[in-house]
């Protein structure tokens, strides 16, 4: 049963001199309950847009997004806001997704703003499990963002997606910008989340490494258009669509010895083509 | 081995968060400021009961004294005692200041965050109002106002607060706009926040710091526009005490007794500073709850010296001895005896995560390293010379020449305001005398061997024309142009999609084989380093903990570190397993060998 569900979506954007860039071109997507959906394309292939539009950031020009069985492309302000207990996000940018000048309990404290009958020591509750869920020390809490590396931010980002018990979490690339030792431990912390709490992810990246790691499904999306939709494994060893070949064949493989091969037959097929 | 395990778990942050009142006392000029406008305004409040006479008593048998005990500051020209009618006097200067501070403090903030942070419409009104008023001449305002309000001093400062408040409201708007924009401003959008809450929890707190400069300026200058008030008479009517009113009985005595000047103007003068002062450290003490500490400057150079042992290889192109570099307040060095060789036409990987140094190292080779960064150690033999790494003007010279470098960002490696053809013409004109048509026919060739299609075309283009694979080529004949022997490539493609990569990694390759140009190549990318690298050093925390084949590194590491680290990489991971993270493989590890 799928309950977030894409239908024939359009984004275009109004530029200088009456110019229009078609950013999103019919996209039709379906991400059921419990399921991570891996959003795989380059830069300017329209995948950010794809998020924003879930989260309401950008409005579809023409297009339905259905939540949970209801039409959500045009919520009005009051339900948007409403919306957002259910649907969370995590940036790319663990630097200025959190306020350098609140501490971390404020921060992880506001989505429970919107959560009726909660008292004050409720609150500090369950922020105290929240962060010892993607484990980080119980005193975060009373710290400033400037006190924390990366890594460790983009925790707390995640604590903050996840803390009003969300159902559906967009996650824009949340690990381009970490070190690959820290990389490993947050995608863990996706993973596991999304397990005990039974989150539905959209997980947007530029790595089909990554996102054959954390996705069973994965799309591809070439300029603002879905070009292949499947198992992530088969996507990632079985490419059908040329660009996701391109693409793949141009992901250097950490081998030597392998990845000079594949250099070799680029080099090959490159001179037979000239 | 059990070093390297604590050195990777979460460090622990340092400092103990604390209140923003504690960290403002702990300022001695805020401190000194606080007592001062804190005696003025007791004494003002209280004058009645601390004056030691009534300030309206006058004695004209001892007037134009100088202080005695009888009386602390003297007397005035009408024998009345100074001490107390300047105690009397600050009453209206301080409730001035209030009223003023206060008006101009509520509409400059309330009205300055919701046009910045809503724009549109309502801002476009706002600035058309605020522009109307700063066009306003203040001192005839205020003089029509008190010519209709006689010596009515509320009404002249809340006249004051409201012209006041259209500075107040073009600087906080802007520094809201600044704020708008923020990720985190999305992430509370998103979660449901209302607009009023995140005006209040997150644009206020980080527009704190400038806006408590900017009342406290403000603060100052009403002091000096209220007691020029009462200077000029318009404000308390003489004989009841004024600062202002004292300053112009100063000035009418002023050559046969000029100490009258001292305590009135004195007072005023330490007020407006004790102003300015606080604003400057409340707004320290605003940042410092979260800011950085700043970086500390750059040390005096150690003397140049040689005393390291020079057992260079002779037949590298690049050989590189004990480098060690160190930050100011650092407690270990960035980088620490840092040696390697590079052969002609060899391209070499460094390694690490961030915070291990790979960027420090290349950037000392040619000279470049940030404020607050030094070479304590290390000498390099570049093409048969010999070069101190301390010795600036030795690596000035080999910038560009010798070495040539690239960057992660190609597009703000590159000026907007000049064209392609330019930005390589002058690297040319430096190191040669060209004439204009060899200049060109020599960028048009370079930008031919970085494969450009349609050189001439591109030469004419400026940056934001091109895209970013482009831009980083432009980058890269700019370097070449010079025909460098070595070139610095610190994370060249990073910023790249992998479809670009894949094309300037084999640009690259090809150019430093058919020219012999030795690479340095600076990655977090494993694929990349397996792509083009003949060997790779892997650095860790400014440590060098191996360096070899890249064939032999990925098949069998050595050092545990880089053990773990590839197997934390999902490339060669099984799918549906969890990743096995660094901590976890090395405390496995540990265990293993213990």
């Amino acid at each position: 049963m799928s309950f977030l569900q894409l239908r024939d979506l359009h984004v275009v954007y109004k530029q200088f001199h009456g110019r229009e860039a078609h950013v999103l071109k019919g996209i039709n997507l379906s991400i059921a309950q419990g399921e991570t959906l891996g959003l795989v394309g380059e830069s300017g292939s329209g995948k950010t847009t794809i998020g924003k539009t879930i989260l309401g950031q950008t409005l579809a020009t023409r297009g339905q997004i259905l939540f949970d069985g209801e039409d959500i492309t045009h919520a009005s302000h009051h339900r948007r806001r409403e919306l957002g207990r259910d649907i969370q996000v995590v940036f790319q940018d663990p630097y200025g997704s959190l306020n350098p000048a609140r501490t971390i309990g404020q921060t992880l404290a506001e989505p429970l703003l919107a959560v009726p009958n909660l008292s004050r020591a409720d609150v500090q509750t369950r922020i105290r499990d929240i962060l010892h869920k993607v484990g980080m020390p119980e005193d975060t809490a009373a710290r400033y963002p400037g006190q924390f590396s990366g890594g460790q931010r983009q925790r707390i980002a995640i604590a903050r997606a996840v803390i009003g018990e969300p159902k559906l979490v967009v996650c824009d690339e949340p690990v381009s910008a970490l070190d690959l030792s820290v990389q490993a431990q947050v995608l863990n912390l996706l993973n596991q989340l999304q397990r005990e709490m039974g989150l539905s992810l959209l997980f947007i990246s530029h790595d089909l490494a990554v996102v054959r790691h954390v996705s069973r499904r994965t799309a591809v999306l070439y300029r603002g258009e879905i070009v292949e939709e499947g198992l992530a494994v088969d996507i990632h060893d079985n490419p059908q669509h040329p660009y996701t070949q391109a693409l793949i064949a141009a992901s250097p493989i950490p081998d030597p010895v392998a990845q000079r091969a594949r250099r070799e037959q680029m080099r090959r097929e490159r001179a037979a083509t000239n | 081995m059990s070093d390297i395990l604590l050195d990777i778990a979460p460090s622990a942050p340092v400092a103990e968060p604390s209140s923003f009142g504690k960290r403002l006392l702990r300022k001695p000029l805020a401190l000194i400021s606080m007592l001062w406008l804190g005696a003025v305004v007791i004494g003002a409040s209280f004058a009645s009961k601390l004056a030691p006479y009534d300030p309206l008593d006058q004695d004209l048998l001892g007037v134009k004294q100088y202080p005695s005990a009888a009386h602390w500051l003297g007397t005035d020209a009408l024998g009345s005692d100074i001490f107390s009618r300047l105690l009397y006097g600050a009453w209206p200067t301080i409730t001035g200041v209030a009223q003023a501070v206060i008006v101009a403090g509520v509409l400059g903030i309330g009205l300055g965050v919701t046009s910045g942070y809503f724009g549109g419409r309502f801002d476009r009104w706002t600035s058309q109002v605020v522009d109307l008023v700063l066009s306003l001449p203040t001192i005839v305002v205020l003089l029509s106002v008190l010519a209709v309000f006689h010596h009515d001093v509320l009404a002249a400062m809340v006249t004051v607060g409201l012209i006041g408040s259209a500075g107040m409201i073009r600087v906080v708007r802007s520094v809201t706009m600044g704020v708008r924009g923020e990720l985190y401003i999305e992430a509370a959008r998103i979660s449901g926040l209302t607009d009023t809450s995140i005006m209040i929890r997150h644009v206020l707190p980080r527009i704190l710091g400038p806006v408590l400069v900017q009342l406290s300026l403000f603060a100052a200058v009403t002091v000096l526009i209220e007691t020029g008030i009462s200077f000029l008479g318009l404000g308390v009517p003489p004989p009841d005490p004024s600062w202002g009113g004292m300053i112009a009985d100063a000035a009418v005595n002023i050559n046969d007794f000029p100490w009258l000047l001292v305590p009135s103007g004195g007072a005023a003068a330490l007020t407006i500073l004790a102003f300015g002062l606080l604003g400057d450290s409340a707004r320290d003490a605003a940042a410092e709850g979260w800011a950085r500490p700043s970086v500390a400057p750059r040390r005096a150079a150690a003397p140049l010296a040689t005393t390291m042992p020079l057992d260079f290889d002779v037949a590298a192109l690049l050989s590189l001895r004990g480098l060690t570099l160190t930050a100011t307040g650092a407690p270990r060095p960035i980088v620490n005896n840092f040696s390697l060789d590079l052969k002609p036409g060899e391209t070499l990987g460094i390694v690490g995560e961030s915070g291990s140094g790979k960027t420090m190292t290349i950037l000392s080779l040619i000279g470049l390293l940030p404020r607050g960064m030094h070479v304590e150690v290390g000498v390099m033999r570049l093409a048969g010379e010999i070069i101190d790494l301390r010795d600036e003007s030795a690596l000035r010279e080999q910038r560009g020449h010798t070495i040539g470098m690239i960057f992660q960002e190609p597009m703000s490696a590159l000026d907007p305001c000049f064209t392609v053809e330019h930005h390589i013409a002058e690297v040319l004109h430096r190191f040669e005398k060209l004439s204009r048509s060899q200049a060109h026919a020599r960028v048009i060739e370079l930008l031919a061997q970085v494969k450009i299609p349609h050189p001439e075309d591109v030469a004419k283009k400026y940056p934001h024309q091109i895209s970013g694979g482009m831009a980083q080529r432009v980058a890269i004949a700019r370097a070449l142009a010079p025909k460098p022997k070595v070139l610095l490539a610190d994370e060249p493609t990073t910023a790249l999609d992998v479809t670009v990569q894949s094309e300037i990694l084999e640009l690259l390759r090809s150019l430093s084989l058919s020219r012999g140009m030795a690479v340095i190549l600076v990655t977090h990318d494993w694929g990349v380093v397996a792509d083009i690298c003949d060997r790779a050093a892997v650095l860790y925390r400014g440590d060098l903990l191996e360096c070899a084949d890249v064939v032999e590194l990925f098949h069998d590491p050595k050092h545990p570190y880089t053990q773990a680290l590839l197997k934390s990489n999902p490339h060669s991971a099984p799918v549906g397993a969890p990743l096995p993270t660094i901590q976890e493989t090395l405390a496995r590890m540990s265990g293993g060998a213990a």
